[in-house]
């Protein structure tokens, strides 16, 4: 009879606490065999392929492609004995335990709907929402329970902790009487969750519907006393299973998309591709064509390269994935995962810890622009990118240099200012996976070329997704090229332990008094905020007027170099 | 920078050239060099090279279900070591039971050779205990995840074995001056001063059969000439494994200095696996390992460490030069982790797809399996056998480890001190209370 045994996500490295699916090598219904490499998935250290601990066929799997799996919940339940008898629904006689009698509720439900979407997104959103106060059950509270409740809950998975490592366990009241509000609520949250040994609690005629109309009791929050799953209950998680099922990206939103789609991608730099961090070949300030303005690059260079626009539209546009449709079809609810969490997480923490000042310098940078020109033809350096960010970047470096103080951090709980006596460079990029700041290691001791080597490598990875936690840590001090969107400048935040960011803006030619007389000048504008904790306004405007004087003559460069 | 980095695929002059009996074709070799190891190959017949291929093959099918193991979540790390197992078996089958090894913890497969269940080992990766045999069982110490220190234990351990035999050779030599001079206790009294004297290991009686000579021979641990004189040689070696990256370490070299002047029994068996973590040959070392003991007075030898046979003739060579007095050999056994260092980290962020390629033709097993194959003895009988046997193996080692369970957590306490401690009783008193304070404490079937 079928005997379903359950994977779950584990720790690929030494205490990893999620991981993201990067494809699945199998489908429900597939066979598989022990040690089959059934998923690829990325851990903040590494693509790792995971094999199948079973053998059988898969019945469910539950994460899609891209999403953030916590580390101990189940992502693919196997039967290890497809050619047994059909068991009965409740069996207790069959495998005895609560895990049989859980899973044989799901696949019933599996066979008709292959993917159970709701069942996926429902279990991180739990976590997410509740991660202090979740008992243990919540983050593995998936459909099928587990068998044996030794781990249950367990961030490390098989030699992990016996308790839920996410959740703190009661304390008996006489030792600690002043939590002893909080039990009984726990003990109720508790019984509402099907725990160990514990089924689900719904009457018989609830049951059926469920089963029926093919939801999964375990995914429901019961309203009813004492935590039973109510009919009601059961039709609106129905009602939310409909609406993201019927919900698509009809023609006309499709087209609404696709009509915005220079400006979205640009917005949220999803669609941008890694030529937003300025390794702009085509991009006009470079090459000193016509048209300069409108930095075109942002549809040209960008959405246009990632892909056709208007044909990935009619398909979920990415930063939709894994989102909860409403009712009405009028806005999708996305989780918030990685990148975008860690982000916020890291602006946040910038922006209400570290009081910010923005200085601003309008400058001409037509040196700049014909230095780039004759370093492209320039032999030594035919096998790297030269850009007007790259020339900004080691204008900074020459900054840094004359005022090394800047290149420092506020350590608050030590109440120091650490002092960097190296320059990790940071360029910010905007990647299909959202924001990443990746940091060019030592660049104080790279050359002109060895920095435009960095910057290109640095892209390149950034561009294949395959920035690691190493690549972004440690940076002292960074340039955002906001330019590439064709804006002129902005107020950067400042990236976590830097005190400095340099924004830099699109080049345009605008008329400009040059000698006396009004030209057509290359012109940008650059920003510099800053950490005013610890750099004064007089350092902060130093270093931002000596950007722009090596901007406004390179050959200041060879001064000061 | 870049030109440091750059990591050279190996290729050795001819100076330099390791020493080989198979080459990467499954091709015997014979020149000059292997010539003078000749004879430590001599015992060996055609089902002693099945057995290498045989438990070559089980290490490595230990290596890939344990690889799997972590990827399921069933171990909290594993350090494979996929593409060492010539390095391993090779040599582990040289050793003879009494031998003492000791081991950083890559060693699985010289665990093999000592006859030690591998799935023990796992209960170490799982994190159940810090390592779940015991070291006096097969002599194979337990594993030593400080890089490099385990070099002084071995050594200390090598220089114990000197210390046990001269005390055997001063017992046995009282015991003969006391039966000759029975007539004159008075003056042997006065010459040993009191009984204390035996012991100190240092006094030897003037009027001994052994000469003064030989007592500060022995005391110089120049067992050559100690055993020349009492046939006291020491009948067991000592044998300590370690990479390439541990010679980085102040203790490798410690290590062989304290070797070399004791004469110890030891031999410092290093896989130079090329990487130390990601850390490449050419940024740790400009000489070749295998000169590293040189400048101590400890005889290198580099081997091929991809050639079952030519370690195991290296081995039994060095072996039997530190048991016959002869003191340390340093054997470098060049081969490749074909894996990652640990499942932790990432391989092909630092090193090339094209590297790996030209190390993966030249895999230890492949050539022994061409040889047999090449010799007619190898069968396809031989090879259901085999199957059939790592099959059952995979097996034993997945169920082993999945019903490992949990430990006690109390077992924490339990390998802190030798004896009874009265902080860390205190502690686990503590400890107990504080657990039993949870309302989940009493009631929940675990």
């Amino acid at each position: 009879m079928p005997t379903f045994e359950q994977f779950r996500m584990p720790d690929a490295g030494e205490g990893l606490t999620e991981a993201e699916i990067v494809e699945w090598h199998v489908a429900v219904g597939d066979t598989v065999t022990v040690n089959q490499v059934i998923l690829e998935v990325e851990t903040a250290k590494s693509l790792v392929d995971l094999p199948s601990p079973f053998a059988g066929v898969v019945t469910q799997i539950h994460g899609a492609q891209g999403d953030t799996v916590e580390v101990g919940t189940v992502i693919m339940v196997v039967d290890v004995d497809p050619n047994g008898e059909p068991a009965e629904p409740v069996a207790p006689e069959s495998g005895a335990t609560a895990e049989v009698a859980a899973a044989t509720d799901a696949p019933a439900v599996v066979t008709d709907t292959p993917a159970q979407p709701e069942a996926s997104a429902d279990a991180p959103v739990a976590a997410v929402d509740e991660p202090d106060t979740a008992p243990a059950a919540a983050p593995t509270d998936t459909p099928a329970k587990t068998d044996d409740a030794s781990d249950s809950g367990s961030v490390l998975v098989g030699y992990g902790t016996v308790h839920g490592a996410t959740t703190r366990r009661a304390r008996r009241s006489a030792v600690r009487p002043t939590i002893a509000a909080l039990e009984p609520s726990r003990d109720v949250l508790t019984v509402n969750r099907p725990g160990a040994g514990e089924a689900v609690r719904a009457k018989p005629p609830v049951r059926k519907l469920a089963k029926d109309l093919g939801v999964d009791l375990t995914a429901i929050a019961p309203t009813g006393p004492g935590g039973i799953v109510t009919r009601e209950d059961v039709l609106a998680a129905q009602e939310k299973t409909d609406a993201s099922k019927l919900a698509t990206y009809s023609a006309q939103s499709a087209g609404s998309a696709a009509s915005s789609g220079s400006d979205t991608s640009a917005g949220t730099g999803a669609g941008s591709n890694a030529d937003a961090q300025g390794t702009k070949a085509s991009s006009p300030r470079g090459g000193a064509s016509a048209a300069p303005a409108r930095t075109g690059g942002v549809t040209a260079s960008g959405a246009s390269a990632a892909g056709p626009v208007a044909g990935d539209a009619l398909e979920d546009p990415s930063w939709l994935n894994s989102g909860t449709v409403s009712d009405d079809g009028r806005q999708t609810a996305v989780p918030v995962r990685s990148v975008r969490r860690r982000t916020a997480e890291a602006m946040v923490a910038s922006a209400f810890t570290a009081p910010h000042v923005t200085v601003f310098h309008t400058v001409d940078v037509t040196k700049t622009m014909k230095l780039v020109e004759r370093l492209r033809a320039d032999k030594e350096f035919t096998d790297v990118r030269v850009t007007p960010l790259l020339i900004t970047a080691k204008a900074l470096m020459l900054a840094v240099s004359r005022h090394p103080e800047i290149n420092a951090s506020w350590v608050d709980e030590d109440q120091t200012i650490v002092y960097k006596h190296y320059v990790n460079l940071g360029i910010a990029a905007a990647t299909p996976r959202g924001l990443v700041v990746p940091n060019i290691k030592d660049a104080h001791r790279l050359s002109l070329k060895g920095l435009a080597q960095g910057i290109a490598d640095l892209t390149a990875t950034a561009r294949a997704g395959k920035t690691t936690p190493r690549d972004m840590s440690d940076g002292t001090i960074t340039i955002t090229n906001v330019g590439v969107f064709g804006i002129d400048t902005g107020t950067p935040i400042l990236n976590p332990g830097e005190s400095a960011i340099l924004a830099f803006g699109a080049i345009r030619q605008q008329p400009w008094v040059h000698k006396g007389k009004i030209k057509k000048r290359w012109v940008t504008q650059l920003a510099l905020s800053f950490d005013h904790r610890l750099v004064d306004g007089e350092l902060g405007a130093r270093v931002l007027a000596d950007v722009a004087k090596v901007l406004e003559d390179p050959s200041r460069g060879l001064v000061w170099g | 920078m870049t030109d440091l980095l750059h990591h050279p695929l190996v290729e050795f002059t001819a100076e330099h050239a390791p020493l080989q009996f198979i080459n990467e074709r499954g091709e015997r070799v014979e020149n000059q060099q292997n010539a003078q190891f000749v004879r430590y190959l001599e015992h060996l017949n055609v089902d002693d090279l099945k057995n290498f291929y045989r438990d070559m093959m089980v290490v490595r099918r230990f290596d890939i279900e344990a690889t799997a193991l972590q990827r399921q979540g069933e171990l909290a790390l594993y350090a494979p070591l996929l593409g060492q197992e010539a390095a391993q078996v090779g040599s582990g089958q040289a050793l003879a039971a009494s031998d003492m090894v000791f081991p950083s913890y890559r060693e699985h497969g010289v665990a093999h050779t000592r006859g030690m269940d591998m799935a023990k080992i796992l209960q170490l990766f799982r994190g159940v205990d810090h390592g779940g045999w015991d070291s006096f069982e097969h002599n194979f110490h337990l594993y030593t995840l400080v890089i490099g220190s385990h070099a002084l234990h071995a050594v200390g351990y090598a220089m114990g074995i000197q210390q046990d035999a001269r005390m055997t050779a001063q017992r046995d030599a009282a015991a003969q001056h006391d039966a000759a001079t029975q007539h004159s206790d008075a003056q042997a009294g006065a010459h040993f001063g009191d009984a204390d004297a035996g012991e100190q290991g240092t006094t030897q009686p003037q009027a001994d059969a052994s000469s003064p000579d030989s007592a500060s021979a022995a005391f110089r641990g120049d067992t050559s000439q100690d055993a020349s004189h009492t046939g006291q040689a020491p009948q067991e070696a000592v044998m300590v494994y370690f990479g390439d990256g541990a010679t980085s370490q102040g203790d490798v070299s410690e290590a062989l200095g304290f070797a070399a002047v004791n004469n110890a029994p030891v031999v410092f068996f290093c896989q130079n696996n090329q990487w130390a973590i990601s850390v490449p040959n050419s940024l740790q070392f400009k000489a070749p390992l295998y000169l590293r003991g040189s400048g101590f007075g400890v005889p290198g030898v580099r081997v091929d460490g991809n050639d079952v046979l030519a370690v195991h003739a290296a081995t039994r060579w060095a072996l039997e030069h530190a048991r016959h007095g002869n003191g340390p050999v340093f054997i470098e056994a060049v081969t490749y982790r074909m894996g990652a260092h640990t499942t932790s980290d990432d391989p092909t962020k630092y090193r090339s797809r094209e590297e790996e390629a030209h190390w993966r033709a030249k895999d230890p097993i492949d050539r022994i399996r061409l040889a047999l194959e090449a010799e007619g003895a190898w069968s396809e009988t031989d090879d259901a056998a085999l199957s059939a046997e790592l099959e059952g193996f995979g097996e034993y080692l997945r169920g082993y480890v999945r019903s490992l369970g949990a430990p006690e957590k109390s077992s924490m306490f339990e390998h802190v001190y030798a004896t009874e401690n009265v902080l860390v009783s205190e502690d686990k008193a503590w400890f107990a209370e504080y657990e039993a304070s949870f309302v989940d404490a009493q009631g929940e079937a675990q």
